[in-house]
């Protein structure tokens, strides 16, 4: 079968396997910033943002993206002109390992397109899907919160 | 050594960005499985079905009719080796208790067979149509029945090597005297008993294992993969395949998350297996559900602590005795269970009778290895249990007994000499020691004193204050070895070749810092390359919180070289003597004229125009000694009276490990180990049925603690200065680990009076305690 949706900007025209997940679709294009941790939608590695919503692409059917728009961490800046969130996550030391910061920074990214001024308790409720093994979330916590004030402060564009 | 004073200090200290934080924050395909290797066959593994088994036969002809299956392997069609998966040293201390494939499987999830197909589903049908003939044995599911008379042999084979008494299905056995242990009793005014118990705790890395293994282009064997060790990857597969070492490549890239089930040959040997027997490229991957049952656990463990002390407090005997189940295989059974008494009875040196003893034993459970921690996690949950008991018969503060008997700067333990890594250890004095003023920051912290007096409590939730000390090492002692190669390129740029192994650790940013302060350049003149076996030199990998110590020194000793090397090129140009002569601001500098010459001078110049040569170096470090980190750890809890609900409302750590060589990696090790501690204490526990088969082998039944289970946490680094560490550092990978299970276990007794002795402390666990008060 094949499909039609936006990937990071671009329309996209493809073949899908039947049955097969977002995950699989996306790791296939090369949006290798897609993690799988469990397949089960326990861990959150392989969030992608659908129409701007934070999703399980292990849990969600590649079909189910037909005529969508979907983002990928690929979609949000470079390396060479980094995103003010990703930047916060770097400068917080939010980033030990780094398989789950992909899926952890797009549910940050879902969660200040809908409110720029979380509370930490927000902040916490909104990753508590995302799992990380590493850091504790503590300095995860303070990333976002730091890219909300960015937010604010109309570092972001 | 020279090293650069302080408060010059450029990059140590610094909390510089991560080397590889940025391509991290942006997604790049770092990871193992982010390469596409054209013509990639996929390796499934059949799993054991059975505990105890032995395989009668194996058909494999339905499933390699299967169109798509290019091989199957299994006991029937390749060499038998006895190996250890446990990635160490050498001599390896593990048993060679394990092969590619057995003709007995010993746990449910062993291994049977291995396929390897043109897809993922081929592979997994195949698995499903090969016929096993299985004769079921009868199975042990703990130490105690293991140890029973007339319990089966777990490992009757005649070809393994190494096991302590196989046909009692000990694994491994210490028993340590020091002094007189029933003497030092008799002579002791108070003697408390405590024994502590933990269950399966599984790693759960967010990348579970994978590898893929591939042929260059000339016919060398690749293996990318998801490791701590990659030397000993390299070693422990040319071992179990019998191929030369030479004809193998081992390359690390960023790796999700290891904890120590990475410090283990788990895929890569069938990996390896399977692109040799078919030419092709072979790429493996964990389930979520096989990185649960069939990668690596903490070792579950029994210990029991016995405590004499004098009327004022004072230790004058100590007992440990730990039963350890390694599961169906010895991997790390010896190591981690020596380190149970040898990173832990030091801490109170102040006994002059100690005796610890101990046996890991084989039972047909998953397999249990290296975990963070590493045994101290075990012992320190017992001996700080037992320190609070001793503190209550005594009618002393818990602060106080610790500070009354720990260990300081320029004093010693027989222990360090008795117990090493599988062997004798080595004496040592430790040399720096902030753990009095870690206990006397984390008391205030917390508020212990007032806290520990006022009884609070609101419905049915009472509150309550805990601590617990611990330490840890730093590298293993006259074993581990780590080598650094520096490189100048003649813009005045530097390569770091390290064999070094970052697992999300920063240790590849820390190690820059180290070169960079030495050569007076900024960490972005660093460019880092770690963990290849071909391009980098030897280091024992990421494990026993060595990397920043004893990989950190062999950087520092080479980066003194380059520089050594420099300041003689750039003597020749500035026309000084060397000794005039300092690094810095990319500049060599003199300190009697202030002439000088750009680093990027000084590179073209060797490389191009006079006397030209390479300027570089290569050093190596073996720890003579093994510094402990201290800290010391404070939690206030809520328990639900009604409920049994536990709740860690506070979280104070501080903790001494030298000099921080980046504060921010040093507090997130921290942090992220205590939170590893909290899901111990409170939720993690791998649950078997009957017949030994995992029923919680998910992330939604075994529950890590997710962002809104973790309490307010604060982490101070407390500041020594460690002689013999690079720029004064010590470990902290580990040692935050210890403390939550015996703190969260003292603050609950605080709270509500009940001893919790088995972790982790459910709701089930409290109230039966409570109601049985």
């Amino acid at each position: 079968m094949k499909i039609y949706f936006e990937l990071n900007g671009e329309q996209q025209y493809v073949d899908i396997e039947p049955g097969e997940s977002l995950l699989s679709l996306l790791r296939r294009l090369g949006m290798k910033s897609v993690k799988q941790g469990c397949n089960t939608g326990d861990c959150g590695a392989c969030t992608v943002l659908v129409d701007g919503r934070a999703v399980r692409s292990c849990i969600t059917f590649a079909a189910k993206v037909r005529g969508r728009r979907v983002t990928t961490l690929e979609g949000l800046g470079s390396v060479d002109d980094l995103h003010p969130l990703p930047e916060a996550f770097l400068e917080a030391g939010a980033v030990q390992c780094g398989f789950c910061t992909p899926g952890m920074i797009l549910t940050a990214y879902e969660l200040l397109s809908r409110n720029d001024d979380p509370t930490p308790e927000e902040v916490r409720a909104a990753i508590s899907g995302n799992l990380c093994r590493c850091t504790g979330y503590a300095k995860i916590v303070r990333a976002i919160l730091l890219a909300a004030e960015w937010k604010r402060e109309g570092r972001w564009r | 050594m020279e090293v650069v004073a302080e408060r010059k200090r450029t990059s140590v200290g610094k909390n510089v960005r991560k080397v590889d934080g940025v391509a991290l924050v942006c997604g790049r395909p770092k990871f193992t499985l982010d390469v596409d290797i054209p013509g990639t066959l996929v390796g499934k593994i059949l799993h054991s079905p059975h505990a105890h088994a032995e395989i009668v036969s194996i058909d494999t002809s339905e499933a390699e009719a299967l169109p798509g299956v290019v091989c199957i392997l299994h006991h029937g069609n390749v060499e038998r080796i006895p190996y250890t998966t446990a990635g160490q040293g050498w001599p390896e201390p593990s048993p060679y208790d394990s092969f590619l494939f057995d003709r007995k499987v010993r746990f449910v999830g062993d291994r049977v067979a291995a396929v390897a197909a043109e897809s993922e589903e081929v592979a997994e049908e195949a698995l499903r149509l090969i016929r096993v003939e299985y004769r079921i044995l009868p199975a042990v599911f703990s130490p105690d029945e293991a140890l029973a008379d007339g319990a089966p042999v777990i490992h009757d084979e005649e070809d393994a090597a190494g096991i302590h008494d196989a046909r009692r299905n000990i694994a491994a056995a210490v028993d340590i005297p020091v002094g007189d242990i029933e003497r030092g009793f008799s002579e002791s005014d108070v003697v408390v008993e405590a024994t502590c118990e933990i269950p399966y705790f599984q790693h759960t890395p967010i990348e579970p294992h994978c590898t893929v293994a591939y042929f260059d282009e000339d016919g060398r064997l690749v293996i990318r993969t998801s490791t701590q060790v990659p030397f000993h990857v390299r070693r422990i597969v040319a071992r179990a395949l019998g191929l030369p070492m030479h004809r193998i490549r081992v390359i690390k890239p960023r790796i999700g998350g290891g904890f120590g089930t990475k410090q283990e040959i788990i895929l890569e040997d069938v990996a390896a297996a399977l692109a040799l027997r078919t030419g092709r490229p072979v790429v493996m991957a964990y389930t979520r559900e096989e990185e649960f049952v069939c990668a690596r656990t903490r070792h579950p463990m029994r210990v029991r602590v016995r405590l004499g002390a004098k009327h004022d407090g004072t230790l004058h005997a100590v007992e440990m005795e730990a039963l350890s189940n390694t599961g169906a295989y010895g991997a790390h059974a010896l190591t981690v269970l020596s380190n149970v008494g040898s990173k832990t009875l030091p801490l109170y040196n102040k006994a002059p009778h100690l005796h610890f003893h101990g046996k890991a034993v084989y039972t047909n459970l998953p397999v249990a290895g290296a975990y963070r921690g590493y045994g101290a996690t075990q012992g320190y949950f017992a001996l700080e249990v037992a320190m609070d008991e001793l503190a209550e018969r005594l009618g002393m503060d818990p602060v106080e007994l610790r500070l009354k008997n720990h260990i300081r700067a320029g004093e010693t333990s027989p222990i360090f000499e008795k117990i090493g890594e599988g062997r004798e250890g080595k004496p040592m004095v430790v040399r720096s020691c902030a753990l009095e003023e870690c206990l006397k920051v984390g008391a205030e912290r917390i508020g212990w004193h007032k806290k520990r007096t006022e009884k609070r409590r609101e419905g049915p939730w009472a509150y309550g204050v805990g601590m617990a000390c611990a330490m840890q090492g730093s590298g293993i002692t006259g074993i581990d070895m780590g080598a650094a190669t520096i490189v100048m390129n003649e813009d005045g740029s530097f390569r770091l070749l390290v064999g070094a192994t970052d697992l999300g650790t920063g240790s590849d940013t820390i190690l820059a810092q180290i070169a960079a302060e030495v050569l007076g350049v900024p960490v972005e003149k660093i460019v880092v390359y770690s963990s290849d076996t071909d391009l980098t030199p030897f280091d024992v990998g990421a494990y026993a919180s060595s990397t920043t110590y004893v990989s950190g020194t062999a950087v520092l000793r080479a980066a003194e070289e380059v520089r050594r090397q420099i300041l003689k090129v750039a003597a020749g140009m500035l026309e000084e003597a060397p000794g005039d002569l300092e690094l810095s601001g990319e500049r060599v500098i003199s300190k009697k004229t202030e002439k000088s010459v750009a680093l990027s001078e000084v590179g073209h110049r060797a490389t191009y125009v006079v006397d030209q040569h390479q300027i570089a170096a290569t050093a190596s470090f073996v720890p003579p000694e093994s510094p402990p980190p201290f800290a010391a750890f404070f939690c206030e809890v809520a328990v639900d009276t009604e409920t049994g609900v536990v709740r860690v409302e506070r979280f104070v750590a501080a903790a001494d490990c030298g000099v921080a060589i980046h504060p921010k990696l040093a507090e997130g090790q921290l942090e992220g180990a205590i939170v590893q501690g909290i899901g111990h204490a409170l939720t993690e526990e791998l649950l078997f049925s009957g017949k030994g088969r995992c029923l919680n082998a998910n992330l939604f039944d075994y529950k890590i603690p997710c962002a809104l289970d973790v309490p307010h946490i604060e982490v101070a680094l407390v500041k020594s200065e460690e002689p013999t560490g690079p720029f004064g550092a010590k470990s902290i990978a580990e040692v935050g680990i210890n403390g939550p299970l015996p703190a969260i276990s003292n603050a609950i007794y605080d709270a509500v009076g009940v001893r919790l002795r088995r972790a982790p402390f459910t709701p089930e666990r409290v109230l039966s305690a409570l109601l049985s008060r």
